[in-house]
């Protein structure tokens, strides 16, 4: 489904990406860890098309798309959800009318019929229950005033709406406590299927104890330096960073 | 309380002015007035080039058409420039072998001033050049950096030795037409500093000019040229004061500062000239013109200000952008007491493309003070992606003084961002009480939180002179706190 | 013709038009106006109109806006059709509209209405032949302090305008709506005066919307006097929707009493010239005053906010927020000026502006200022300008809503930070949809109504 080869990236001429490699088929889950400053942000923001990462070398195909010659909104359309590690707040621009625009867009780029209101605010009901939103949330402004914990339950909200192909979920578990960490896993879970992928990105194994990855990648210096299965999380938990860094210092 | 606290503020703000002496030393000086004639006087005891002498007249031409503004948040008496004296300048030989040769009277008056002119006792890591009244007395360190190619002089030695830099960029960032002051200067101005920094030089130390007004009545008219060519670094500082005389003096000086290709200049001043005494009465009328223009690509200039003394402050650094990637900064901090007045700031000319620059003004008013920030902020229509960022605070001592704040911004470009931020405030009593509690008087509290308040912009100044601001500070405010 | 001679022309014309037409002027307005009249007029001639050297006037030629072959009508004129059947207003919940037909009360209908409460609402002219003393108190009272030569030139030939006066302890629920209509065949200079009376613990919300029926160029110079008595609560919100012909001058100027609210929101939907001058008094203690102000404009439209918020008693609090969306080779001007006197402690007193720029051919000016004379307060301003937030555009396009879209929703949102102060609901409503429409580029025409305001 997605295959990253060799993707280089730089911010104002200073590298950060060294060469990835990823391929994640349909139905998986992988988790990539790492330290602090590893790359794993921006290897989130590359894949969602943010404007201020330089591409320098390599291929990102997503159904065999090329994604790096597209538009955000176009690789949005075709299915790509990032779940922003901090999500923004736009005073002004309500939820309601923000997630319209939104799925109306993508239905339109996907060729199907637009949704009227009402439908649309079914469609809201139903997946607002499924990821146990509070309804008061979505009377308001994107993010405005939301707590760090209604933050990352509204991006999660988000996903359901839109029904990506690939979900890749930036350090959702940071400022989350343990009731709001379960419901947001249970949101994850609960719209994995056979013919979607999620990419979760974390520092911690403790999120891994709700959303169970089939893989596993550490990712340091820009570069993915282990892949293992979902052991390999216990063993950071255990060990910390610190023998990955020894391991693989330049 | 309050009653307390008043007396407490007016003890603080109640300092005598310890500059404030006279020198008693044997005077070159003109007669009062102002006419074509002393214009060619002036020119003729600096021995110029006929080029000098032609550009001064064209200047004064220029300026009897011209009205003082009145723009400013000032109210300044009527000036009768028929009434100041034009040029003054201690008698010494004109050259001067060795630093035995300067009137012992000179060089003692700088000595009070804490401006060591003997080599022996020289502020370590500073180069001074030292003027009083018309004349530049002296320049030390001159010969070690002309080792380098610098050249650090007084004026009136560039204007004779160096004609092709004066001519190149005397006037070329305040033109002679630039405004009422800035003109006068041009006809008037009998001496200042002349930095030159050669390609690729980084001046070892910090250059400096000491100005004194010393004689009466007499007006005084410098003018500084700063050259920073490709690639060089460049830090200077100015100082200033003056005796204390029951009548207003007249001070308008010029600055230009040029930074070519990824050059820089940092330009500091603490200026502490006679502010007057409490009731008003005299002090300096400062009106300068000060501006810099980064040329060329990657320039930078910095302008740093400890403004605390004068009667009347009048005075803008200002900045232009011309290069691509150029960035400027204006540091101010502006202390008025008593019945000083002022109206300060800078412009800031967004010109090229990917400019940055950024304004820090702390004003605080105590006594019967009006102190004012005024400043423009201008992006022309193909600055691309110009940046700026303004902080304008005032703080208030007593309820008698005022605070004002008068930004202009102009954008006509859409990729710029221009922010500007501006508080009023005084200091708090949970704050007082704070330090109080810590067994901190009130008078050391008010000290520190006005040296707290006034931090961000101290930090840019040289060490040397950031102690010697931070007790300026604490000094014009003693008698003001509450 | 040079610039000199055509300027003092259109002073000569306007002094000469009210020396020729005095006898008609004179005619329909009672003494007391009229020594006003007298009075302005000669501080007119000796001033003059303002000069771009005139500092609240740097960025803005007024005299230029004034060079028109501009008729004016001193007295009503017939009208050949029916106002009502052309124009309608169908926001819910407004009371059924007052009209000022080019300056004049619209004559087929009941000029002054005298509600059971004691409330009278209705025609200037009309209040000072029945309510002489009444409107003789208040009358130019609150025109103080601010030497500006167009409150002038308006009180030297106002004649008609809106009266309201709500006594003591009343409370009027529903928001008085004044339509100022633009009805001509010929170009117009139109210059009314509005005086709205709220004495002690009353409440009142006027709306006034400027419109024009036609594509006639007019200058309409307006002023508004607002007393506000103590305790009493008022929202003022004043809509400016006409064509690029126009040129929209207004000087509305209220005095504030003890503990008095007042809440005034000024949107620019379109116009050619508009200059809007707000002057605050905070007279007494406890008095609240909020400041809002919206502009959008397009090709060479100059709208210009003027605020001047002056804070002469203590405990006194004032909010002040202006935005404007400038495109094309439009420029947006914003000047506010706050002044605390020495007496007026524990003032609080807050300003921001923030301009969108959205070509290079745009244009903005911002001077916002802080006078102070008092220690223990609280003042601040800011101002920003710039473009459209890029991690809000991110956050939308990642979404899946294309860079136009999300453009859109974020000026929408840019916008509503001022619209969403109105405080009548469905007047807020109507008029996000016009902003809505008028930033896509279509003209701001109100749901039904037949009249093109474009």
């Amino acid at each position: 489904m997605l295959s990253i080869k060799n993707l280089k990236a730089s911010i104002n001429g200073k590298p950060i990406l060294k060469g990835i490699n990823l391929e994640v088929k349909p139905g998986e889950v992988h988790a990539i860890m790492g330290p602090n400053g590893s790359g794993k942000s921006t290897l989130a923001s590359v894949l969602a098309g943010r404007e201020i990462f330089e591409v320098t070398s390599g291929e990102v195909l997503l159904e065999g798309k090329n994604l790096l010659e597209m538009s955000p909104e176009d690789r949005a359309r075709l299915g790509v959800f990032l779940g922003f590690q901090y999500p923004i707040e736009i005073p002004g621009v309500s939820m309601v009318n923000f997630m319209k625009t939104a799925v109306n867009e993508i239905r339109k780029y996907r060729g199907l019929p637009l949704l009227s209101s009402s439908d649309f605010l079914k469609l809201m009901r139903e997946k607002k229950e499924l990821v146990e939103i509070d309804s008061q949330l979505t009377n308001r402004s994107v993010n405005e005033g939301f707590s760090g914990g209604e933050k990352k339950k509204n991006e999660i909200f988000q996903m359901a709406m839109l029904e990506p192909k690939l979900a890749i979920l930036d350090e959702t578990d940071s400022g989350l406590d343990i009731d709001a960490l379960r419901i947001v896993a249970n949101g994850v879970n609960k719209l994995k299927r056979p013919d979607n992928a999620t990419i979760v990105i974390t520092h911690y194994q403790r999120l891994l104890d709700y959303i169970v990855p089939d893989v596993i990648h550490v990712l340091y210096n820009g570069q993915i330096v282990k892949t293992a299965g979902k052991e390999l999380a216990l063993e950071l938990e255990e060990k910390g960073y610190d023998w990955i860094k020894k391991e693989y210092a330049v | 309380m309050e009653n307390e606290q008043d007396k407490i503020i007016s003890e603080v703000t109640d300092n005598e002015y310890k500059y404030g002496f006279f020198t008693e030393i044997e005077s070159d000086t003109i007669a009062k007035g102002l006419s074509e004639e002393v214009v060619k006087i002036i020119s003729s005891r600096k021995n110029e080039p006929e080029f000098m002498l032609e550009w001064r007249l064209k200047a004064f031409e220029y300026w009897k058409k011209m009205k003082m503004p009145n723009w400013a948040h000032l109210t300044i008496p009527e000036i009768d420039y028929q009434d100041i004296i034009y040029y003054s300048a201690p008698k010494q030989n004109a050259e001067l072998a060795s630093i035995d040769e300067i009137d012992p009277e000179l060089k003692a008056t700088f000595d009070r001033l804490g401006i060591p002119l003997d080599e022996q006792k020289k502020l370590s890591g500073v180069a001074v050049d030292a003027v009083m009244d018309s004349a530049s007395i002296k320049t030390t360190f001159k010969e070690n950096l002309a080792d380098l190619g610098i050249i650090f002089c007084s004026m009136s030695e560039a204007v004779r030795e160096h004609p092709d830099l004066i001519k190149k960029y005397l006037g070329s960032v305040v033109p002679y037409t630039d405004n009422f002051f800035a003109t006068l200067n041009c006809a008037v101005f009998s001496d200042g500093s002349f930095v030159y920094i050669p390609k690729g030089v980084r001046c070892p130390m910090e250059l400096s000019t000491y100005f004194r007004i010393n004689a009466e009545n007499t007006g005084q008219f410098e003018r500084t040229l700063i050259i920073a060519d490709e690639g060089s670094y460049v830090s200077y500082l100015e100082g200033c004061t003056a005796p204390k005389r029951d009548k207003n003096q007249l001070h308008a000086a010029v600055v230009e500062l040029v930074a070519l290709k990824n050059a820089e200049i940092k330009y500091s001043t603490v200026q502490n000239w006679y502010p007057g005494d409490k009731n008003g009465k005299g002090g300096i009328y400062n009106f300068v013109t000060k501006r810099g223009i980064c040329k060329e690509d990657n320039a930078k200039i910095s302008w740093t200000q400890v403004e605390t003394g004068s009667a009347v402050t009048w005075k803008y650094p200002s900045c232009i952008l011309k290069g691509d990637n150029t960035s400027a900064e204006f540091y101010s901090v502006a202390v008025t007491n008593n019945y000083q007045q002022a109206d300060t700031g800078t412009k800031m000319m967004h010109i090229g493309k990917n400019t940055k620059s950024r304004i820090v003004s702390k004003g605080i008013s105590a006594g019967q003070s009006q102190n004012s920030y005024r400043g423009l902020v201008k992006v022309l229509k193909n600055a691309e992606n110009a940046r700026n960022f303004s902080q304008c605070d005032s703080l208030l001592l007593g309820n008698n003084c005022g605070a004002h704040t008068f930004p202009y911004i102009e954008v006509d470009n859409k990729e710029a961002i221009v922010e500007h931020e501006a508080t009023t405030s005084r200091i708090g009593e949970d704050q007082i009480f704070y330090c109080n509690q810590r067994g901190i008087s009130t008078e050391d509290a008010i000290g520190l939180i006005v040296n707290g308040y006034a931090r961000e912009v101290l930090n840019q100044l040289p060490m040397e002179f950031a102690v010697e601001a931070q007790k300026l500070l604490q000094i014009s405010l003693e008698g003001s706190v509450g | 013709m040079s610039e000199v001679i055509k300027k003092s022309l259109v002073n000569d014309e306007l002094v000469d038009a009210f020396r020729k037409n005095n006898a008609v002027i004179f005619e329909q307005t009672p003494d007391f106006i009229n020594k006003l009249r007298s009075k302005y007029f000669n501080e007119f001639e000796a001033l003059g109109l303002p000069t771009k050297k005139n500092e609240a006037y740097k960025y803005t030629d007024i005299e230029s806006a004034f060079f028109g072959a501009y008729k004016r009508q001193y007295s009503p004129q017939p009208l050949t059709i029916d106002i009502r059947e052309v124009f309608t207003c169908d926001v819910p919940e407004l009371e059924n509209h007052l009209m000022l037909v080019n300056g004049w009360f619209y004559d087929k209908e009941n000029k002054l209405k005298l509600l059971p409460n004691g409330a009278i609402i209705g025609s200037l002219i009309e209040a000072t032949k029945q309510f002489p003393e009444l409107v003789e108190k208040h009358y130019g009272k609150y025109i103080t302090e601010q030497n500006d030569s167009l409150s002038m030139l308006n009180m030297s030939f106002a004649q008609d305008g809106l009266f309201v006066y709500v006594p003591k302890g009343v409370i009027i629920e529903k928001p008085i709506q004044l339509i100022n209509l633009i009805v001509a065949t010929e170009e117009l200079m139109i210059q009314p005066h509005n005086l709205i009376i709220a004495e002690e613990d009353s409440s009142v919300s006027v709306v006034i919307c400027d419109h024009s029926l036609n594509p006639h160029a007019f200058l309409l110079n307006s002023t508004t006097e607002v007393m506000a008595g103590k305790n009493s609560k008022l929202e003022i919100c004043r809509q400016q929707n006409a064509h690029d012909h126009s040129v929209q001058l207004t000087n509305t100027f209220i005095l504030q009493k003890e503990s008095s609210f007042v809440n005034s929101v000024y949107i620019t939907l379109h116009g050619g010239t508009v200059r809007n001058n707000l002057y605050v008094k905070l007279s007494e203690p406890h008095a609240h005053n909020k400041s809002y102000g919206l502009w959008l404009a397009d090709k060479n439209q100059h709208i210009d906010n003027n605020t001047f918020i002056h804070h002469a008693a203590p405990n006194c609090e004032s909010n002040q927020l202006y935005k404007g969306i400038l495109d094309n080779a439009s420029t947006g001007v914003f000047s506010g000026r706050i002044l605390v006197d020495r007496l007026a402690q524990k003032t609080i007193a807050f300003q921001s502006n923030k301009n969108l720029l959205m070509t290079n051919d745009a244009k903005t000016r911002s001077k916002p200022q802080l006078e102070i004379y008092a220690d223990d307060v609280k003042c601040s301003h800011g101002s920003a300008t710039g473009q459209l937030d890029e991690d809000a555009m991110f956050y939308l396009r990642q979404r899946g809503i294309s860079k136009k879209e999300a453009c859109h929703l974020l000026m929408l949102a840019f916008a509503d930070d001022v619209i969403n102060k109105i405080s009548i609901a469905p007047l807020r409503d109507e008029i996000t949809g016009l902003v809505e429409k008028r930033l896509r580029g279509e003209l701001s025409r109100c749901n039904r109504c037949k009249v093109n305001c474009g």
